[in-house]
C-alpha cells in the first residue's frame, strides 16, 4: 500500500510552511508532527474537547476535525502565535496566568484561541456571552469559574491597552 | 522584599511555557519516534484461538509486530499486584498482551509499531485475531450471582472479602447496637461507574542507547520513580541504567498512578529490541476501554438511631465492582469503608465488602478514591435520619460531630495506609457554622416558599466529609544552592498540573530566605531524585512539601554555621533574607548566600564573580586538617525525607442549592458553597483551584458521568460525545471560605487539598434534589430522564 501525498502550503503564525502529507493526514496532527508546533492539543480527536482549536483563516476550528489538506493555502494561528510581536504574552494570555485559569495547561491552548478569537468580535462582552464562548471547551482539571473571570479580564487589559 | 511566601496567592510559575505552547507534554516528544499501536479485544469474555497477521504485513511502514508469544521472561508474567491485602485472596492482574484468554473490551492483544500511527493503525486493522466468545459477566448482580465466572478459579467472582468492626460501649455489636436503638433505617444505595477521563490520556516515549545500554523513557506517569523499578524489573535491567521523567502530564486523577500499564513496559521493551526511539499515545477511545474506571458500588444500610439522631450503630455492606483485573489490590472499597464515618462519631460500627470481578475494565482509584461513595452513603443515611425524625439535617448532623477537643480522634479501624485511623485535628462544628453562614441555610425556608409560589421547586442539600490525606510511606526532596545564589529543588514525585512547582517554590523561598525567582523545582525526574513514592491521595504537598523543607532547614543550618565562620558570629544570631546572610540587627554584617555556597566548596577555580569574591572570606588554612573535614561535603546541599507516622485528615463541608423544572426534570446547580479545611494554607489561591476543579468533577458524577455497559460488556459510550462530562455551563460558581487547623503532625502544619472538591459532592446535590422534589434520591448520577421516572413511581 502507498498513499498518495499532497504538497499543502499553510501559513502559520505568520510564517509560510510546506508540508507533503496524505490525504487523510488531520491538520492538528500536521500542525504537531509535521511542523513542529506542538502547542496545538489533541484530547478527542472526534470534535468534543475543543482542546485542538486553531484560529483558520482567523475563525476558530476544530484541527482534528480538519483534514490539512484543505487549509491548503489558508492563515493559521496556533497558540505559539498568540504572543505580540514583541514576544510578550496577549492579553488573553496573561489573563489566564493572573486568574489562574489554567492547571495542567493541557486544554488551555485551546481556550487561548476560542476567546483571542471571541473577543476580537466582541471586545465587551456580558456574562452570558462570555460563557457561551467558552461553553465548546471542556477542561478537566480547573473548573470553569477562573476560566470565565479570565475572559473578562482579559478584555478589561484590552481596552486598558487600548485594544489588542 | 520579602521572602516569606508560605500562604500567599503566589502566581503559577509553570504557566509561562503552558499559555504559549512550550509545555512539554508526552505526545510533544520524540519527533520522528516509531508509533506503536494496540489490537485490542473487541470482545469482553473470550479465548483467543489465533492470530493472523499475513494481511497486515504489506502495509507500508510496517516494523514490527507482536504477541505474546514473543514477550520474553518477566515480560510474559502477569502484571504485579501493586498492594496486595490479606482479605484480597484471589488477586488477578493481566499480562502486558492478553494470553489466551481476554476479559474486558480492550484489553491489549497484539503490539504494532509502525513509523506513523496512522499506518500502526492501518497494520491492526488488518490482524485478523480468531475468538471464541465465552460468556461476559457484567454488572454486580450477575457477578455475585457467581453462575458464570470472569477468571475460571475465583470462584463467585468474589475477589476480595474485608469486615471491620469497631464495638460500642461495653463492648455491643453494631448489630446489637441498631437493634436496640430506639429508631432503625434500612435502605439500598448505588453510585455508579465513572473515570478519571483526564484530557491527555496516557503515554509512553522510550529512547535505548545501545552503546550505553541504557534507557531514557518518559511517560505521562504520576508515578516515576516506580515505573522505573517496573521497567528495570520486567526487561532485567539495572536500575541505574533506566531513567523515566514524567514531563508536563495533561492531568491525571489517579489513573495515571497504575503501573506499569502495559504500555508502559511494552514500548521500552520494543525501542531496545529495535534499537529505535519507540513511541505511544493513547487516544480518546483507547482510553475508555482500556485505562481505568473507578466509583461503581452497591450499598446496604442498617442504622439504628435515637430521638436527637444520634447514630447508636450502622451497619454497612458494600458489593464493590472491582472490573477484570486488581493491579491496585482492594484500596478503593478499603477507603470507601473507613472514609464513610466521615466527622461523625458512631456508637457501633461494622462494615463488610466483597470485591466482584466482572468482565469489564479493572478499577483503580479515581480522584476522591472511594470517599464519594462512602461520603454519599454516610451523608444519604443522616439525611434519612433527619426526615425520619423531622429535624433539620445540619442539627442531626452536628448532634453526631466529634468535637474540637476530642482530637486526636481514634476511630478504631485500619485505614488506606494499614495504620489506625486516628483524625489528628479538627473543628467541625465551626466549619459547619461558616458553611450554613455562606449559603444562608437558616433563610433558605422562606426562599424555598417564594419559589414555590412562584411555581418553582428550589431545594437545598449539604454533605460532609472527611478525607485521609498525605499518605506515606515517605517522600524526600533535595535542595542544592548553587555558587550563582540559585536554588534548584528537586522532589521524586510528579505533578499533574497541580502547581507543584509554584509551592514548592514557595516552600524553599521561605525556608531559606531567598527570592522565589531563585528557586527552580524539577519534579518527577528519577535523575535527580530516584525515591520516591507518587502523586496521588492528596499527598504531594504534606509529603514532598514537608520533605523539601526539611531539606530545607539542613541547608539553612550549614549555611549559616559557614557564615558564621566567615563574620566570625554566632550562627544564632543570623538570618537570611532576600539572599543574604546577616548579622540580625547588623545590617552591614552579611554575606550572600552564593558566597557562602562558594565557601563551601574547597575547590574554588574562579570560574565566576562569586568565586572571586569568596576568596576575602576563606577561613585560615589548617595544615593538619583535610580540606573536606571528616563529617561534611562539599557544596550547599541537603537532603531529606518526610515520613509521617500517619495520614493528616481534612474535612470540609459542602452544600447547594438546586432547581428542578416541574416539567422537564432538568436539574440547574443555583449555588455551591465550599466551606475547607486543609490546615495551613500554603497557596490560597492554589487550594481554591483545587476546590474550583474537584467540584466541577464531582457535579460531572453527580448528574451526567456513567459508564454505561450492555449485557455484552460493551462500553456503548466510550467517547466525549456520549460520556458527558460539565462543560462551563454546566458547572456553577464555588463560594468558598477557609478554615485552618493546623496539623500537629508535620513541620508545616498542613494537609492534603487535592481530591476534597470532589467528595461530597454527590450526596449535596442528591440531599438538595431531594429537599426540592420530596422524592428519595438513593442512586448517583442523577439524570433528568432518571429524575422523571422517580417521579412517575412516586
Ligand atoms: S481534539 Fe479536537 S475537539 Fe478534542
Ligand atoms: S487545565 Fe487540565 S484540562 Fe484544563
Amino acid at each position: 500500500m502507498n498513499e498518495t501525498r499532497h504538497r499543502v502550503t499553510l501559513t502559520v503564525n505568520g510564517v509560510v510552511r510546506e508540508a507533503e502529507v496524505p490525504g487523510r493526514r488531520l491538520l492538528s496532527d500536521c500542525l504537531r508532527h509535521d511542523l513542529g508546533l506542538t502547542g496545538t492539543h489533541v484530547g478527542c480527536e472526534h470534535g468534543v474537547c475543543g482542546a485542538c482549536t486553531v484560529l483558520l483563516d482567523g475563525e476558530p476550528v476544530r484541527s482534528c476535525l480538519t483534514l490539512a489538506v484543505t487549509a491548503d493555502g489558508h492563515e493559521i494561528t496556533t497558540v505559539e502565535g498568540l504572543a505580540r510581536g514583541d514576544g510578550e504574552p496577549s492579553p488573553v494570555q496573561r489573563a489566564f496566568t493572573e486568574c489562574h485559569a489554567l492547571q495542567c495547561g493541557f486544554c488551555t491552548p485551546g481556550f487561548l484561541c476560542t476567546v483571542t478569537a471571541f473577543l476580537r468580535d466582541n471586545p465587551a462582552p456580558s456574562e452570558e456571552e462570555a460563557l457561551e464562548a467558552v461553553a465548546g471547551n471542556l477542561c478537566r482539571c480547573t473548573g470553569y469559574q477562573n476560566i470565565l473571570k479570565a475572559v473578562h479580564r482579559a478584555a478589561e487589559i484590552q481596552s486598558e491597552e487600548g485594544g489588542a | 522584599m520579602t521572602t516569606k511566601l508560605f500562604g500567599e496567592p503566589v502566581r503559577r510559575r509553570e504557566d509561562a511555557r503552558l499559555i504559549t505552547g512550550r509545555g512539554r507534554y508526552l505526545d510533544d516528544l520524540g519527533r520522528g519516534a516509531l508509533a506503536a499501536a494496540f489490537v485490542r479485544s473487541p470482545h469482553a469474555h473470550a479465548r483467543i484461538l489465533d492470530v493472523d497477521v499475513s494481511a497486515a504485513l504489506d502495509v507500508e511502514g510496517l516494523v514490527a509486530i507482536y504477541t505474546w508469544e514473543d514477550l520474553p521472561g518477566a515480560l510474559a508474567e502477569p502484571l504485579p499486584l501493586l498492594i496486595p491485602h490479606p482479605a484480597l485472596t484471589h488477586g488477578r492482574t493481566a499480562h502486558p498482551l492478553a494470553r489466551e484468554i481476554v476479559r474486558h473490551v480492550g484489553e491489549p492483544v497484539v503490539m504494532v509499531v509502525a513509523r506513523d500511527r496512522y499506518l500502526a493503525e492501518d497494520a491492526c486493522a488488518l490482524i485478523r485475531v480468531d475468538y471464541e466468545i465465552l460468556k461476559p459477566v457484567v454488572g454486580i448482580e450477575e457477578a455475585v450471582r457467581g453462575v458464570h465466572l470472569v477468571h475460571e478459579d475465583v470462584p463467585g467472582n468474589v475477589g476480595a472479602h474485608l469486615v471491620q468492626e469497631v464495638p460500642g460501649h461495653g463492648g455491643v455489636t453494631a448489630r446489637e447496637a441498631v437493634e436496640a436503638a430506639p429508631h432503625r433505617l434500612e435502605f439500598r444505595l448505588d453510585v455508579e461507574r465513572s473515570a478519571c477521563t483526564p484530557l491527555e490520556g496516557k503515554g509512553v516515549y522510550a529512547r535505548w542507547d545501545a552503546d550505553d545500554g541504557s534507557l531514557r523513557v518518559y511517560s505521562s506517569t504520576q508515578t516515576s520513580t516506580s515505573v522505573r523499578m517496573a521497567i528495570a524489573a520486567k526487561l532485567g535491567l539495572p536500575l541505574p541504567k533506566v531513567e523515566v521523567i514524567a514531563p508536563d502530564v495533561g492531568g491525571g486523577f489517579g489513573v495515571k498512578i497504575v503501573h506499569p500499564w502495559p504500555e508502559e513496559i511494552l514500548v521500552p521493551w520494543a525501542a531496545r529490541l529495535l534499537n529505535r526511539e519507540v513511541k505511544w499515545a493513547e487516544d480518546r477511545r483507547e482510553h475508555f476501554v482500556s485505562s481505568s474506571h473507578e466509583r461503581g458500588q452497591v450499598q446496604h444500610v442498617r442504622v439504628g438511631f435515637d430521638d436527637d439522631g444520634r447514630v447508636l450503630g450502622l451497619e454497612v455492606e458494600i458489593l464493590h465492582d472491582h472490573g477484570a483485573y486488581t493491579p491496585y489490590g482492594i484500596i478503593v472499597p478499603i477507603i470507601t469503608s473507613t472514609q464513610l464515618l466521615g466527622p461523625y462519631k458512631v456508637g457501633a460500627y461494622r462494615v463488610e465488602f466483597s470485591s466482584i470481578y466482572t468482565n469489564t475494565v479493572q478499577v483503580t482509584p479515581y480522584r476522591g478514591a472511594g470517599r464519594p461513595q462512602g461520603v454519599f452513603c454516610m451523608e444519604r443515611t443522616m439525611d434519612k435520619i433527619a426526615a425520619y425524625l423531622g429535624r433539620d439535617r445540619t442539627e442531626v448532623r452536628a448532634a453526631n460531630f466529634i468535637q474540637p477537643d476530642e482530637f486526636p480522634y481514634d476511630q478504631g479501624l485500619t485505614f488506606q495506609d494499614g495504620r489506625p485511623l486516628i483524625y489528628d485535628s479538627g473543628d467541625y462544628p465551626e466549619a459547619l457554622r461558616m458553611l450554613k453562614e455562606l449559603i444562608g441555610w437558616d433563610s433558605f425556608a422562606q426562599e424555598k416558599a417564594r419559589a414555590a409560589a412562584e411555581g418553582r421547586r428550589i431545594g437545598i442539600g449539604v454533605g460532609c466529609y472527611v478525607e485521609g490525606t498525605g499518605v506515606g510511606p515517605y517522600e524526600g526532596g533535595h535542595v542544592h544552592v548553587t555558587s550563582d545564589g540559585r536554588v534548584h529543588v528537586s522532589t521524586g514525585l510528579t505533578s499533574q498540573g497541580q502547581g507543584h512547582e509554584t509551592v514548592f517554590a514557595q516552600i524553599a523561598a521561605t525556608e531559606l530566605g531567598v527570592p522565589i525567582e531563585k528557586v527552580s523545582v524539577v519534579t518527577g525526574d528519577t535523575r535527580r531524585f530516584g525515591y520516591a513514592v507518587g502523586t496521588f491521595a492528596s499527598r504531594a504537598a504534606v509529603m514532598s512539601g514537608n520533605a523539601i523543607a526539611l531539606a530545607c532547614r539542613k541547608v539553612r543550618e550549614k549555611a549559616l554555621r559557614i557564615a558564621a565562620e566567615a563574620l566570625e558570629a554566632d550562627p544564632r544570631d543570623l538570618e537570611i533574607t532576600d539572599g543574604t546572610v546577616h548579622v540580625a540587627g547588623v545590617p552591614s554584617a552579611s554575606i550572600p548566600l552564593a558566597t557562602v555556597a562558594v565557601l563551601s566548596n574547597p575547590l574554588r577555580y574562579a570560574f565566576d564573580e562569586e568565586a572571586k569574591r569568596a576568596t576575602q572570606f576563606a577561613g585560615p588554612a589548617s595544615d593538619d586538617r583535610p580540606p573536606v573535614a571528616e563529617g561534611e561535603e562539599p557544596g550547599l546541599e541537603g537532603r531529606d525525607y518526610y515520613s509521617p507516622v500517619r495520614s493528616t485528615f481534612a474535612a470540609g463541608m459542602h452544600a447547594a442549592i438546586v432547581e428542578t423544572d416541574p416539567d422537564t426534570a432538568e436539574i440547574r446547580i443555583l449555588r455551591y458553597a465550599v466551606v475547607h479545611d486543609c490546615g495551613k494554607l500554603i497557596n490560597p489561591m492554589i487550594v481554591e483551584g483545587q476546590i474550583h476543579g474537584g467540584v466541577a468533577q464531582g457535579v460531572g458524577g453527580a448528574l451526567y458521568e456513567k459508564m454505561v455497559y450492555d449485557e455484552h460488556g460493551q462500553l456503548l459510550n466510550a467517547s466525549f460525545m456520549d460520556f458527558l462530562m460539565p462543560y462551563a455551563t454546566e458547572v456553577p460558581r464555588i463560594e468558598t471560605a477557609h478554615l485552618e487547623t493546623p496539623s500537629p503532625l508535620n513541620p508545616l502544619g498542613i494537609k492534603g487539598a487535592g481530591e476534597a472538591g470532589v467528595i461530597p459532592v454527590s450526596a449535596v446535590i442528591a440531599s438538595a434534589v431531594e429537599d426540592a422534589e420530596g422524592i428519595a434520591i438513593d442512586r448517583m448520577p442523577i439524570s433528568p430522564s432518571d429524575l422523571h421516572h422517580l417521579r412517575l413511581e412516586r
